[in-house]
């Protein structure tokens, strides 16, 4: 009950809050372009970690250079947090984003819900020509564009170079050669050779897809994540873990990786683009070319990572929407991906973006952009964003050792046919 | 009977004002005495209801807000939510405004299907038998580190303000912050709990990574939290129990132990009782502490009934509110069951509820 007071406070305050400083604009914020001309408030809920979201407010709010009457009110929302947060704002309408900076997984959730205003056509259009595909195809759902790819991403394996030639080893290019590194790491400095994240079941799809499997099989509507390529992937990261080859954690894993990375605890981590501003900031890397980074390693049956990235959209209910869907194509345009490779490395989703000096001339894009262009493609179904909470109960299980392998595959596609009703 | 009757509505009927000052007058007695009179007024209908709010019109007039109140932020959202419980409602379902757009709602009755979905699942025993463990191990240690810490203070000592300071300031601080708190203290790798461990030579425990250890920790963070609210009602308590029953028992020559079981301990009961009840329902639900210091993991072994059932409305999509609903009614449920059966035995050892 006391939340429910605290959130209709908290409402009744920013609709105070909203009224007292738009009251000017007020005529104009119903979407209409005033006299041809943007104007009124947007409202974005950016998701980016600590060490982006100080150069993307920047960037958010150079948008009223061009739109003088449009304030841009830039809400960091933890990564964590988002997707509930998003969908309770969206739901009840009331103080909602006009903008959200969502993650690829969510986009057909949101739009099958009736959340997301259409992109419009003239847009999608350019998002077709001009964009990566595997990119575009995220913002899609039932033939329809709803979400703008902003950036694009994959996984990859993050290592320290001083640390991997002291041990005489080179970049393992497959889990057994992982563990022999590993073993190498250990016997030259006592440290661990990989950090495995244990409480997240996103970083268990490098071990599914290495072993030729995958989550679901949208096409035959049907959950692969338990056949015998699964299996064999939850054995492969207890087998990490029990060997000796890695390290994990059942929480707060992601903390804890950035923080044994950087401080040289671990030799190795599997983590994406957005990761690098972070571990640039670490001791070890004081000199940046000390961070190497390498395709995830193989299982028995082949290398693979999945594709992952942000894509914004714009609010159904957003009472702005003009503005709101310019504020999106500014923020995926060419000069702004460019600016957020620069600053942070991360990877543009415009195909021609990639022939800018400053995005051909970054090492971690160098690496990452073939990275992306082999990236397994997810299937873009709503339940796509669910299906990893069940997931993470039994990876977590399975990689320390408190439930078999086989129990957890199993347990999984129990949920995961829970979830998908109706499928194999 | 009928004689009875057509006198009390003639009556009732009839001088308003003679009736009203003996209503008045007999109201007072009315619950204790005789239940002639009540069976009279219960056989009688309207026109019973009619004189008592004649007669009562003040009193009715006093609890009407408060009935209103509770009826809308506690009685609505109960029939809401067991109605939810009833019915197949989900995030795609339900009616929803999304800016000028009006979505109406097109979720159905199902009956009792989600009880039995809820029942027939081995997840609820799982939760269900955690849950009890989970309370009686929280309730029972918080109680006696609660009763040994409120009889130590209850004695004249130098700074004993300042110990009374300290003892009640885990319940100063925001639920939120201590379980953060606890939660980077906790920190495998990097906390310091292990930090300090590893001084002394000691392997790093892995608090929040096993499950073990998880359900160790959240207990531990659950009796920190609780210890402060059962030490000030047991001080309370022990402050109310007449000092000369102890002199005359010291004359007696009873030992410490004596006094304690013989004196204290049943001075305390009422008190006890009550908090011991209050403490378990509040336990039971206690959803902060295992969501932020663990959400429920490793895996989903500290998971208890409210956790679980928050994971059913807000983890998953679209979200199961019918399920969800059906988690919350069946803990309501249970947790009536129990203060039924509390209240009967203590009603059997002669304590008065």
């Amino acid at each position: 009950m006391r939340r429910g007071i605290a959130a209709t406070a908290l409402v009744a305050t920013l609709a105070l809050a909203a009224t007292a400083c738009g009251g000017d604009d007020k005529g104009a914020a119903d979407g209409t372009k005033a006299g041809g001309e943007l104007s009124g408030t947007v409202t974005w809920w950016d998701t980016s970690n600590d060490a982006e979201k100080a150069s993307f407010q920047k960037l958010a709010e150079a948008f009223t250079a061009k739109h003088p009457k449009v304030t841009v009110k830039y809400v960091n929302v933890p990564y964590g947090d988002a997707q509930n947060k998003v969908k309770n704002a969206f739901s009840s309408g009331s103080d909602a984003p006009d903008v959200i900076r969502a993650d690829v997984g969510w986009v057909a959730d949101f739009a099958s819900l009736g959340y997301l205003d259409e992109v419009p056509a003239e847009t999608a259009k350019k998002i077709d020509a001009e964009f990566l595909p595997q990119a575009a195809a995220s913002g899609k759902f039932e033939g329809k564009t709803y979400a703008v790819p902003q950036v694009i991403d994959s996984l990859g394996l993050f290592y320290n170079k001083k640390m991997l030639a002291d041990a005489g080893v080179q970049p393992p290019k497959t889990l057994e050669e992982v563990k022999t590194a590993a073993a190498a790491i250990k016997a030259k400095s006592g440290k661990a050779g990989l950090y495995l994240r244990g409480d997240d079941s996103y970083w268990f799809l490098p071990l599914i897809y290495g072993e030729g499997g995958d989550l679901v099989d949208a096409k035959n509507k049907t959950v692969t994540v338990d056949n015998e390529a699964g299996v064999k992937a939850f054995k492969t990261a207890r087998d990490l873990v029990s060997s000796g080859a890695a390290i994990t954690n059942a929480t707060d894993g992601y903390a804890n990786m950035q923080t044994a990375f950087k401080t040289g605890e671990a030799a190795m981590m599997i983590n994406g683009p957005w990761a690098v501003a972070d571990t640039y900031a670490g001791d070890q890397f004081k000199d940046k070319a000390n961070l190497g980074v390498a395709t995830v390693p193989a299982g028995s049956a082949k290398a693979g990572a999945p594709q992952g990235g942000h894509d914004l959209a714009v609010y159904a209910g957003s009472k702005n929407t003009a503005a709101a869907h310019a504020f999106v194509e500014y923020m995926t345009s060419q000069e702004v991906q460019v600016q957020s490779t620069k600053d942070l490395s991360l990877l543009p989703t415009r195909t021609a973006a990639y022939e800018q000096p400053d995005v051909k001339g970054n090492e971690m894009v160098q690496f990452f952009k073939p990275a992306v262009d082999k990236a397994v493609e997810r299937a873009w179904i709503p339940e796509n964003g669910s299906l990893f909470e069940p997931l993470k109960v039994e990876y977590t299980k399975a990689i320390t050792g408190a439930s078999s392998p086989e129990d957890a595959a199993k347990a999984a596609g129990v949920e995961f046919r829970k979830i998908l009703k109706g499928w194999k | 009977m009928a004689a009875h009757t057509s006198q009390s509505v003639a009556k009732a009927a009839g001088d308003d004002v003679e009736n009203d000052v003996a209503a008045r007058g007999r109201s007072r007695r009315t619950d204790s005495d005789s239940g002639n009179r009540g069976e009279n007024r219960g056989g009688k209908g309207a026109s019973g209801l009619r004189r008592a709010v004649g007669t009562h019109w003040y009193a009715w007039a006093m609890v009407a807000p408060v009935v209103l109140v509770l009826g809308v932020i506690i009685g609505w959202p109960l029939v809401r939510g067991v109605y939810l419980s009833l019915t197949d409602a989900t995030e795609r379902n339900v009616s929803r405004t999304i800016g000028a757009r009006h979505i109406e709602a097109t979720y159905q009755f199902v009956g009792l299907d989600n009880y039995v979905d809820v029942l027939s699942d081995p997840v609820f025993l799982q939760r269900l038998v955690w849950t009890v463990v989970w309370t009686v191990a929280c309730v029972s240690i918080t109680f006696t580190l609660g009763l040994i810490l409120a009889n130590m203070l209850n004695r004249e000592f130098r700074g004993r303000a300042a110990y009374r300071m300290a003892l009640i300031l885990p319940w100063a601080v925001p639920g939120f912050v201590s379980v953060f708190a606890w939660r980077f203290l906790f920190n495998r790798d990097n906390g310091i709990l292990n930090k300090l461990l590893d001084g002394g030579g000691i392997a790093a425990i892995p608090w929040l990574d096993d499950p073990t250890w998880a359900k160790f920790s959240v207990v531990a963070v659950n009796v920190w939290l609780g210890v402060p609210f059962m030490m000030v009602a047991l001080l309370g308590g022990l402050q109310s129990i007449p000092g000369e029953l102890y002199e005359a028992a010291e004359m007696d020559g009873a030992t410490a132990w004596q006094r304690f079981r013989h004196i204290t301990l049943p001075g305390l009961r009422t008190v006890s009782m009550t908090v011991i009840l209050l403490s378990t329902i509040w336990t039971f639900n206690m959803f902060p502490v295992i969501f932020l210091l663990t959400r429920g993991g490793p895996g989903d072994s500290t998971e208890i009934l409210v956790t679980q059932a928050f994971r059913e409305a807000f983890v998953s999509s679209p979200r199961d509110f019918a399920g969800s609903a059906t988690w919350g009614v069946l803990i309501l449920a249970l947790l009536m069951i129990f203060a039924l059966v509390y209240r009967r035995s203590l009603r059997k050892q002669g304590e008065v509820w």
